[in-house]
């Protein structure tokens, strides 16, 4: 099945293997990182990241980084 | 009523009541890299009263392409970032009172150095010193525009705007073992200017008395993702950094030399307390017969020494380039101090 969300602002076609947050944390590679995601306007805890991604959720992911 | 403001206080949500409130605005610039170089400007050319800018760095040529304040003649003089930060902002607005300090912000001067100030730009490097300068800016109670930039990805927060917002610690819940870094993943300099613009412009609305939610805001100006996240419930009842029971757990360090691998760069900085003083021409003197290209002015000793650039600045810091290695740079360190 075919999903189709909104990441960041940008419409973006869902990996087939990837299933919930921690998947795409990984696919995206930030799965090291420190992050902040947001589903669907609601911020989700870290025990609540094998949430399952639908078709049309909006998600937004802030990582943290050290330059400036 | 000059008129170098006109424009700005035309634009309606400044005004000339506004326009007062940024000249009596005293602003701390934590580093004087890129978002400092960048942010300072703004912040000048906007006449605020008076304006502090530190940093601990010399300039380098792999820091022109994105560090606007800065030339290849800085280069060539091996100025302090602080120091031709000073000349250059002071040139632009002849009216703002800046003072350039060269000095690694540590444990035992972050207060000091940052008391007196209405607002504090973040524009350090690593992720140590934003959360040493979130604890003091709590501490003292002044906000904290924070901001960090690498790649062609930015992200700011302003933190204590409003009592329900969360403070950095809040929001990294637990602390990275390794953050990206120019050194690791480069950056291009349109995203320090956005990040800079951002970071100034909630400052602007904060001096000015606009109100604003602050939010955890993010820009990718290469992929065009963008994120703006309202963190309110981030917010940690305990947080040792802003709750009632504060203990600030990052302004308490031990004094002992510090040893750090700056961002960007092929460069260990090993730095002193402030009890052991260093004088710079006797030094000078005493490593003529073992260094080469030796140089001296009053704010350090650069050479070379077994193929690595030295740098010893006047406040009792040390960079050694050529290398990430920290006990290299101790043993270079030892080798030319004892
Ligand atoms: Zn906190």
């Amino acid at each position: 099945m075919k999903r189709t969300i909104e990441l960041n602002g940008n419409r973006y076609e869902m990996p087939a293997e990837v299933g919930n947050v921690e998947e795409l944390l990984s696919h995206l590679e930030l799965a090291e990182r420190i992050v902040i995601v947001e589903l669907n306007r609601d911020i989700l805890a870290k025990d609540a990241y094998d949430k399952p991604i639908n078709d049309r959720d909006q998600i937004e992911i802030i990582h943290f980084v050290g330059g400036g | 009523m000059s008129e170098r403001y006109s424009r700005q206080e035309l634009f309606a949500p400044i005004g000339e009541e506004g326009q007062r409130r940024i000249r009596a605005t005293s602003v701390f610039v934590l580093g004087a890299g890129a978002l400092g170089s960048s942010g300072a400007e703004m912040l000048v050319r906007a006449g605020v009263g008076r304006l502090s800018i530190v940093d601990r760095d010399i300039i380098e040529w792999t820091n022109l392409h994105r560090q606007q304040l800065y030339t290849e003649q800085d280069v060539v003089e091996q100025l302090p970032k602080a120091v031709a930060a000073e000349k250059r902002l002071t040139a632009i607005n002849g009216d703002v009172n800046v003072t350039g300090i060269v000095i690694d912000v540590t444990t035992q001067n972050v207060l000091d150095l940052m008391d007196g100030h209405d607002v504090v730009l973040d524009a350090t490097d690593n992720i140590e010193t934003r959360l040493l300068a979130n604890d003091a800016a709590l501490k003292l109670g002044i906000p904290f525009f924070m901001g960090a930039c690498v790649g062609s990805y930015g992200l700011t927060f302003p933190i204590g705007i409003k009592e329900d917002q969360p403070c950095l610690h809040c929001l990294l819940e637990t602390l990275p073992s390794q953050t990206l870094t120019c050194d690791t993943v480069g950056v291009i300099s349109p995203i320090v200017v956005t990040t800079a613009a951002r970071q100034v412009a909630d400052m602007l609305k904060y001096v000015t008395g606009t109100p604003f939610e602050p939010k955890l805001e993010s820009a990718d100006l290469w992929t065009g993702d963008r994120a703006s996240i309202g963190v309110a419930s981030m917010k940690k009842s305990g947080c040792p950094s802003c709750s009632e029971n504060a203990v600030y757990p990052f302004l308490s360090a031990r004094e002992s030399m510090k040893t750090a691998v700056l961002c960007g760069r092929d460069t260990v900085q090993l730095s002193w307390p402030g009890s052991r003083k260093f004088e710079l021409i006797p030094f000078a003197d005493s490593i003529q017969g073992t260094v080469s290209k030796l140089i001296h002015n009053p704010h350090l000793v650069a050479c070379e020494y077994n193929g690595h650039r030295i740098v010893l600045f006047r406040d009792g810091r040390m960079l050694v380039h050529g290398t990430k290695d920290i006990v290299t740079a101790k043993k270079i360190a030892a080798g030319l101090l004892g």
